[in-house]
């Protein structure tokens, strides 16, 4: 630290004048360590846990029954996880573990389809909301309002919205004469279903975070286009989207992580139902991990596989705005 | 930094005083503005209706909730919530999600605060790293920490307790608060902090007696939101907990929806959906008017 603190400081003002290095490391001391114990040991070890067999059956060294007089006896397990390589990628990326290519798949539909209707549907509200008229901040409230409520409340409410006998959506379809739909019975319509929830769930946060950007974009620049004859909708691609990008930049990239990650909607809505046709990579992670015979390195090598993805679509998110000339 | 902000944003909550939108409102043609009502309507009543849905059922006797006859209101009744509250676990989980919800909010705030004041102000050597990894950490699937942080706590002893939860929660809450805090901090001019400097004030100081008692709203806003994430997480709760006096209210009440082809319990799940969220909706209006202020400043400054 001395080291540090002993090279020139050439900093402005505030930052000029003591000795900060020393003083901001230990600010900041706190949560790099809650993060190396809690974030990067667990990653460690689950990248770890990927390249061995570890199951719920061979994790631990001695194997322990009840005998009949109630004392326990303990035998060596015979079998213990040892560590294999590659060979959980192997399995699951040539499909003979898991179901990696389909839910891969089934999770691209989900993020974009979300992701889609979030920003489109977040920002068209956030146009109308920036406008000036009356009842504009009850409204405001009532479109917010999903987001007050828990995930897993909500999906409890759409799951009883979607209920096939006596679900108000399939009751309001027979009213314009079309037949009750079994919704979680086939793939295209639970995969339709649980989007629908998800959209949902989180178009308020991209209206919110799109409400913020429209109010930084300056009156001005409406009113400079305005005088040289620009269309509303001229001004809307000219003026609004440019203003925009930033905050659109920064929300499409967390939203397209959160939505990809996004575990209870399928967990809670169709279960990854019917027959695990919409399972995505996280819940498929999850049951790997926690139902029947717990495939703990089944379920690591799935979260190091979806890692992967995120940050290859990071690196290359950033540098496509990079190309386009964004300081980011 | 951004002390345009939050000005903006009190601009926007007050609908009186709005010069920032006024843009087209005077001379707009009426059947735009017919058409605007209309469009935000239509949004808020699908906003609005799977809530109000829920509310109205949940006060249904269990032969309406589960008839296919479908109907607003009828002989309603307070039944569920009786049966719910008395005979199930509800209250139990309850407060074992408030316990769990509260402390990862009190140590997802109490950690991150003063390295987001230190990211916000000063710059030192690792800070740019430190920023990436926060945004990193966003894209840790659940899947890849879950079985580690479960082995951790199952050599600790602390499975099905809510201290893993709590632990485990933090994962996600320490770098989001972070991020958040540090984005309102930058909101705050920095002259407040070369005045404190002035008086005398150690950087610590300045930070504890002039620029938290500022922040509180910010605090305000990221405590809101970590204790929301905590009071909903479905993952960790369901793969931590294994009895019923510990579980919190998110595995709790898939106990409500039994093994396929018999149908969830619904007379049970909607007076408990009600119950559970009017106490996040009530907090969640006092904070929402400085969401788009903490959530814009932080999300794109880099």
């Amino acid at each position: 630290m001395t080291a540090a603190t002993a090279a020139p400081d050439r900093r402005r003002g505030i930052r000029k004048s003591f000795d900060q290095h020393w003083y901001a490391w230990a600010m900041v001391a706190p949560v790099v360590i809650v993060l190396t114990v809690l974030v990067f040991y667990p990653l460690v070890n689950g990248i770890w846990l990927s390249l061995t067999n570890t199951t719920e059956a061979n994790q631990v060294a001695e194997i322990c029954r009840k005998s009949l007089g109630g004392s326990q006896v303990c035998t060596p397990n015979n079998d213990p996880a040892r560590f294999v390589g590659l060979g959980n990628y192997a399995d699951l990326l040539s499909g003979r573990v898991g179901r990696f290519w389909p839910q891969l798949q089934i999770t691209l539909i989900w993020t974009v389809g979300c992701v889609f209707f979030h920003y489109t549907i977040g920002l068209a509200l956030a146009v109308l909301l920036n406008r000036e008229f009356s009842g504009r901040t009850v409204y405001r409230i009532l479109l917010i309002l999903p987001w007050a409520v828990p995930a897993f409340v909500s999906a409890f409410a759409w799951k009883f919205i979607f209920e096939r006998d006596s679900g108000i959506l399939n009751a309001a379809l027979g009213v314009v004469g079309i037949d009750r739909v079994d919704w979680f019975a086939n793939t295209a319509t639970s995969l339709m279903a649980v989007i629908v929830v998800n959209v949902w769930l989180g178009v308020p946060f991209m209206m919110v975070a799109m409400l913020g950007g429209l109010q930084s974009i300056p009156a001005e620049l409406y009113e400079a286009s305005a005088m040289d004859g620009a269309s509303p909708w001229q001004q809307f691609t000219n003026v609004t989207l440019p203003g925009l990008r930033p905050v659109s930049a920064t929300v499409i990239l967390l939203g397209t992580i959160w939505t990809f990650n996004m575990f209870p909607i399928i967990y809670l809505v169709s279960k990854g139902g019917p027959a695990g046709s919409t399972e995505i990579l996280v819940t498929g992670a999850f049951k790997a991990a926690f139902e029947g015979i717990r495939n703990y390195s089944l379920a690591a090598t799935y979260g190091v596989m979806i890692l992967s993805i995120l940050v290859v679509y990071s690196v290359g998110y950033r540098f496509f705005l990079r190309k386009q000339g964004e300081v980011w | 930094m951004k002390p345009t902000q939050r000005t903006f944003q009190d601009r926007g909550a007050s609908a009186t005083s709005a010069p920032a939108t006024l843009r087209r409102a005077k001379g707009r043609p009426r059947r735009s503005s017919i058409l605007l009502h209309a469009t935000v309507i239509f949004a808020s009543a699908v906003a609005v209706f799977p809530l109000v849905w829920i509310l109205l059922s949940s006060f249904k006797p269990k032969e309406w909730i589960q008839s296919s006859q479908i109907t607003l209101v009828k002989e309603p009744t307070l039944a569920n919530y009786q049966a719910l509250l008395n005979n199930t676990d509800f209250l139990v989980w309850f407060r074992n999600s408030a316990v769990v919800a509260l402390f990862t909010m009190v140590f997802g705030i109490a950690m991150s605060a003063s390295a987001g004041y230190a990211i916000s102000r000063f710059r030192f050597p690792g800070k740019r790293p430190l920023m990436w990894t926060f945004l990193i950490t966003q894209m840790f699937p659940v899947a890849i920490l879950i079985v580690p942080i479960y082995t951790i706590m199952a050599a600790l002893g602390l499975i099905n307790t809510p201290a893993s939860l709590v632990i485990a929660y933090c994962t996600v809450a320490v770098p989001f608060c972070t991020w958040m805090l540090k984005g309102y901090f930058d909101t705050i001019p920095v002259e407040i902090d070369e005045a404190g400097r002035v008086d005398g004030l150690g950087p610590y100081g300045t930070f504890w007696r002039l620029i938290l008692p500022l922040a509180r709203p910010g605090l305000a806003v990221t405590a809101f939101y970590t204790f929301l994430t905590a009071w909903g997480e479905v993952a960790y709760a369901s793969a931590f907990l294994n009895t019923n006096d510990k579980f919190t209210l998110a595995y709790g009440l898939q106990t409500f929806v039994p093994k396929d082809p018999t149908l969830p319990l619904w007379e049970l799940l909607t007076p408990a959906a009600v119950l559970i969220t009017i106490p996040s909706a009530i907090v969640f209006f006092f904070a929402q008017k400085h969401l788009v202020a903490g959530l814009t400043a932080g999300g794109t400054k880099g």
